[in-house]
Parts: structure tokens; sequence; C-alpha cells
């Protein structure tokens, strides 16, 4: 019981921080979001190919996987596999296989719930 | 030619005392709680599902957490309820994998009256577009290292 409370803290307080930084950075310097993005998943992509953040994935668990920099690595460690188990072929497609169900699903719903949805800030 | 970019100076400072202040101690820490709490819940959903299958492997369940918790963003985004949590939240919403998912329905649904091709279809990557491009090329460039490694 004791363990699972400690990795609640353990979660919380490394999701929080990534998010928290990267707020920051938005305050101190006024970048706009879409490259904060692109800079967190370069990070987590270098810390991932060098094997660091799987590191930070087993101490803090989805406080890791969670934030794009989490994204970042499963791509990493997608290509990495790959290239270990596939050659060329893996090396190439690993890293979009390892991402494809949450981009899939993400592009499918959006899809679906656009149907149904209208943009209310245009009306008011 | 002076005029103007003294008109500048005084546009610049007029817009420095028009945006609200916020203090930034508090967007951080509201970030900070925001995220720590989306991540929570994203390790909830993971305990879940691995008191239902134990012997799923850990990136299996990453996953499948990525998908539970892009499934409740995109369709708070439809509710629009996510807008004032991101609203609160600022970079502690936009940081985790709902940010991106976020991104992504609110373009579709705001581009969806200039039709299925040049609206939804494109417009639909307006933010998440670099994110996948950048996150592909990067995940190549490090693939073919390491194929290139284990060829020696």
């Amino acid at each position: 019981m004791l363990a699972a409370i400690l990795m609640y803290i353990k979660v919380f307080f490394v999701g929080g921080l990534i998010c928290l930084i990267a707020e920051l950075i938005e305050i101190k310097t006024k970048i706009t979001p879409a490259r904060i993005l692109v800079i967190f998943l370069m990070v987590g992509a270098i810390l991932g190919g060098f094997g660091i953040y799987n590191y930070l994935v087993e101490w803090a668990g989805a406080g890791a996987t969670l934030p794009i920099t989490g994204f970042g690595n499963s791509l990493a460690r997608g290509a990495i596999e790959g290239a270990t188990s596939n050659g060329l072929f893996g090396a190439i497609g690993g890293g979009l296989m390892a991402t494809s169900a949450g981009v899939a699903v993400s592009i499918g719903l959006s899809y679906i719930v656009s149907f149904f949805v209208s943009s209310k800030t245009k009306k008011s | 030619m002076e005029n103007k970019e003294q008109r500048n100076q005084e546009y610049l400072q007029f817009i420095e005392k028009q945006t609200p202040k916020t203090g930034w101690f508090n967007s951080l820490f509201h970030a900070f709680i925001v995220g720590g709490m989306i991540c929570c819940m994203g390790q909830m959903f993971g305990d879940i599902i691995r008191s239902f299958y134990p012997n799923m492997d850990l990136l299996r369940v990453g996953a499948w957490i990525n998908i539970i918790v892009i499934t409740i963003t995109i369709l708070l985004t439809s509710f629009g309820v996510f807008d004032r949590i991101a609203k609160f939240g600022g970079a502690g919403t936009f940081i985790p994998i709902s940010g991106f998912a976020n991104s992504i329905a609110s373009c579709a649904i705001e581009f969806k009256n200039e039709g299925l091709v040049f609206g939804i279809g494109s417009k639909m990557f307006f933010v998440a577009g670099p994110v996948l491009v950048n996150g592909v090329a990067y995940s190549i460039v490090v693939g073919l290292i390491y194929f290139l490694i284990g060829l020696f």
C-alpha cells in the first residue's frame, strides 16, 4: 500500500515538474506552445535514443510516459527495437509502429467527433 | 520613419500594459498541479489494466494509457469542457499527450466548415503536424544510427 502511494507521489512530481518547466519556458521566453511541444519531443527522442529516458520511465511510470517527452521516447525506443529485430525495415518503421495506436485513435476519433460537433466559438 | 518607430514602441508598451498580469508563480503552480493530476490519472488507468492483465508488458500498458487519455481528452474537447481546463492548466494540459489529442480534435471541429479534404483533412494537423513530422524524422534518424551500429 505504502509503495503504491509513493509511486503516485513520484508520478505526480515528475509529470508536474515536466509541465512546470514547459510553463516556465513559455512565460520567460514567450515561445509558442507548438514550438515547446516540438522542443520537448526532441529532448525526449534524444534521451530515449541514448536509453536514459527509460530509467525515468521505470522510476516514475505514467509521469514519464504521458508527457510529450514520453511520446518522443517511445518513437526512439520503437526505432531501436525495430532496428535490432527487423533490420533496416524496422529501423525506418519502428518508431511509427510503436506509437501508431495513439496517433490512429486521435485521428480517427477526432474525425468522427468533428461530424457531430460544430465549433461553439464562431456562433457566439 | 522615426515617427513610425516611436509609434511601434508606444504600441508595444500599450500591449504590455493591456495583457493581464496573472502572477507567473500562480500559473507555474497550476501547470504543476494539472500536469501531475493528468499523469496520476494515467497511472491509475495503468494500474487498473495491470490488475486485469498482469502479464502485459510495460510498453503495451503505456500505449493503452495513451489511448485512454486521448479518448477522454477528445470527448471532453467535443463537449467544450477541455478548453476551460486548458485555460486553467496552461502547459499542464498541453505537455501531456492530452494536448496533442486536443489540438487535433479542436482543429478538426474548428475547420469542419471548409470541407472534408482541405478543411478537416489538412487543418486537423495544424498544431499536431509539426510534432508528428519532427517525431517521425527523429525516430528514423535514431533507428538508422542503431542499424548502422549493429552492422559492425
